[in-house]
């Protein structure tokens, strides 16, 4: 895929774009699971994303980095349909989303999973109902059936059988964001959203809270974006990095964004906390892709 | 994964639900199993247990065109149903996601066994009592530490949070004039128009201006206002406390050395123990002035004329028996949307509920002590 549509703007020392807002062509030919076209988000009178182009391929894991303030959860709002984009065009798993009737988004949206950041667990339901919320209105199983599959998703994302029949708030943090990846996989999704999935979770849970969605990942098939902060996250598990820069999206492997040459990128990719994680060292082989 | 629509309905031989069949092959037994065995598609399969294919050789998964977890979970079952034979015909992926599912499905499986029956029962009834004891120490807890506050409040009043108490009054007298107003002014209103009605069958509906006195200054006044006040603003502080709760400010309160009970508690209760008698004021003078309305229109009385039989037939004690209750009744109900605020635990559902006992709470306790009033008064002479 050679270099596509490219706007003007950028300084003469960065080369241009690849398609999707990517620093070179990675696609090799996989489908295009999310394919963002143009979107422009405005808040007031200041434009938050202008003209931005964002591409995830199938089976990959994607981190989206920003400081603060650069939209990051806006855009993940944007693609799941929470937010509208002012204009521009969003395609998800072949479909656009603004075009689509109900019932085809309705549809789509099976195909698709959301961990929020706090879990986001109905407060009156168990664990389990709220895992079998989903199976139970969308796939319509009996109901022998939801409970052994609410018991499985628990099962696979770590947690003791005795979870099924607690309350959310009897749980911590990080039992909760587990919950709400778990309800996220109820309908056994082709494609996982999670929002800041490490964060408030203490080094080892994170960790595992990684391993987790790296093996999950990798049996179920699933592609992953991930709005995430977390450095160690990100060297560990992200396959490829999209970074929110100047109102668009800059993606790459870590490599490529560690030679980028952008203020912003040297202070997040060079910065002690980077170093600490073993990124940009020569120590800090990442996991092959 | 083959690209099938999962939106279309599932119905006999048609591609779109998973299906398995018994044939005979390969000299021996063997499960088929096709189509889509998913989760979206998994309506459509006859439950495994309830059909069983007799013992087979091995279950043929080469003709399914999707899979995922839940399509496993009925891929075991049938294999258990077919006498645990292998499961023949998966990719790598397959094969993974097989074996994921039923390590995680062994470790569902060992769920531990429910309690009997007596034991829960047991359970039950200890766990209500433990939470009554609990609750009453609480409460008891509560009302002390509200009245000491207030008592130290009284002996060094610099120490009286002045500026919070007139924000809150602010919010449940100022804001609460205009519908306790309406409404006092409606009930006048029908009184009057009752009174009228029901007096003239004697010819003494004259009487209907001291039926409307009487039961505007000593009881539906009050009542009302205190109705209206229960409603409006014990539930607003119950939620208010509540949400505070929630999003740890009590927390980081407590962490700073500050009792949220001085600060948040005691404040609202001055508030609408002072603002409950001015209320009560307002709502009687418009209860009156709804009376007098409906006199003028029912009874051809005038407004001089209603009033200046008011003056001569109600005596000032039945505004005083009124009047009295007021300053309890605002106590009572900050007393109790206050604490059943701070009961909130850190969840959304636990704010709606306690709110809504606040208010119940509230209106159950201003009846009671109505009635303990009325005893009173008459055992009194008022």
């Amino acid at each position: 895929m050679s270099t596509a549509a490219q706007a003007s703007g950028e300084p003469a020392a960065r080369p241009p774009l690849a398609e999707g807002g990517q620093i070179t062509d990675r696609r090799d030919g996989r489908d295009r699971v999310i394919s963002l076209r143009g979107i422009r988000n405005k808040f007031g009178t200041t434009n938050i994303h202008r003209n931005l182009d964002f591409d995830v391929f199938r089976g990959e894991i994607v981190g989206l980095v920003g400081g603060s303030g650069t939209g990051k959860s806006v855009l993940l709002r944007t693609i799941i349909g929470l937010h509208k984009a002012k204009e521009g065009s969003i395609e998800i798993l072949g479909q656009a989303t603004a075009s689509a009737s109900e019932a085809r988004l309705a549809n789509l949206q099976t195909r698709w999973g959301v961990l929020f950041q706090e879990g986001a667990l109905f407060s009156s339901l168990t664990t389990a109902e709220n895992i079998e919320l989903p199976l139970r209105e969308r796939a319509r199983l009996r109901e022998s059936k939801l409970e052994e599959l609410a018991a499985l998703k628990i099962a696979m994302v770590g947690l003791p059988p005795d979870t099924a029949g607690k309350k959310p708030s009897e749980l911590s943090g990080g039992m909760k964001k587990r919950v709400g990846l778990a309800r996220a996989l109820a309908l056994d999704p082709e494609l996982l959203f999670l929002d800041e999935p490490t964060a408030g979770l203490d080094p080892i849970g994170a960790s595992a809270f990684d391993d987790l969605i790296r093996q999950l990942q990798r049996s179920l098939g699933l592609t992953v974006l991930m709005v995430t902060h977390d450095l160690d996250t990100l060297n560990a598990i992200c396959d490829r990095v999209a970074v929110l820069l100047d109102k668009r999206v800059v993606a790459g492997t870590m490599e490529e964004l560690l030679a980028y040459d952008h203020p912003w990128v040297r202070g997040y990719f060079h910065g002690p906390r980077a170093r600490a994680a073993g990124i940009g060292g020569d120590s800090g082989r990442r996991r092959g892709t | 994964m083959a690209d099938i629509s999962r939106t279309r309905d599932i119905a006999e031989g048609d591609e779109s639900a998973p299906w398995w069949r018994v044939v005979e092959r390969d000299g021996g037994r063997v499960v088929e199993a096709g189509g889509p065995w998913i989760v979206m598609a998994l309506r459509g399969l006859e439950p495994g247990a309830a059909n069983p294919p007799a013992a087979a050789r091995a279950i043929d998964i080469k003709a399914v065109t999707a899979l995922d977890t839940a399509g496993v979970t009925e891929l075991l079952h049938l294999r258990r149903a077919a006498g645990g034979c292998p499961i023949e015909g998966a990719d790598e992926a397959r094969s993974g996601l097989i074996e994921l599912v039923e390590k995680n499905a062994r470790q569902a499986a060992a769920a531990p066994p429910p309690v009997p029956l007596l034991i829960a029962i047991l359970n039950d009834v200890g766990e209500s009592f433990t939470r009554f004891l609990d609750r009453s120490a609480r409460l008891l807890e509560y009302f002390g530490e509200v009245l000491v506050i207030i008592a130290k409040g009284l002996l060094r009043p610099g120490r009286m949070r002045v500026n919070a108490t007139i924000v809150q009054m602010r919010e449940v007298w100022i804001r609460a004039l205009a519908i306790v107003a309406v409404l006092c002014f409606l009930i006048g209103v029908v009184v009057a128009y009752q009174g009228v009605e029901q007096l003239k069958q004697f010819g003494a509906e004259t009487f209907t201006v001291e039926a409307v006195g009487i039961s505007i200054l000593r009881e539906l006044g009050v009542l009302l206002t205190a109705i209206i006040v229960a409603g409006r603003s014990g539930s607003a502080f119950a939620a208010q406390i509540g949400t505070m709760r929630v999003n740890q400010e009590l927390d980081a309160m407590q962490a700073m050395g500050l009792s949220p009970v001085e600060w948040l508690v005691v404040p609202r209760i001055a508030a609408l123990t002072l603002s409950m008698p001015l209320l009560v004021f307002w709502g009687n003078a418009m209860g009156l002035l709804g009376g007098a309305f409906a006199c003028e229109i029912y009874l051809d009385f005038t407004v001089s004329q209603y009033f200046a039989r008011l003056r001569d037939t109600v005596g000032i004690n039945h505004f005083w028996v009124g009047m009295i209750k007021a300053p309890v009744f605002g106590f009572v109900i900050a007393a109790i949307g206050c604490y059943e605020g701070l009961q909130v635990k850190s969840d959304a559902e636990s704010v709606g509920r306690q709110t809504t006992t606040a208010v119940v709470e509230a209106i159950f306790f201003v009846i009671v002590l109505d009635a303990l009033f009325s005893i009173f008064f008459l055992s009194v002479g008022l």
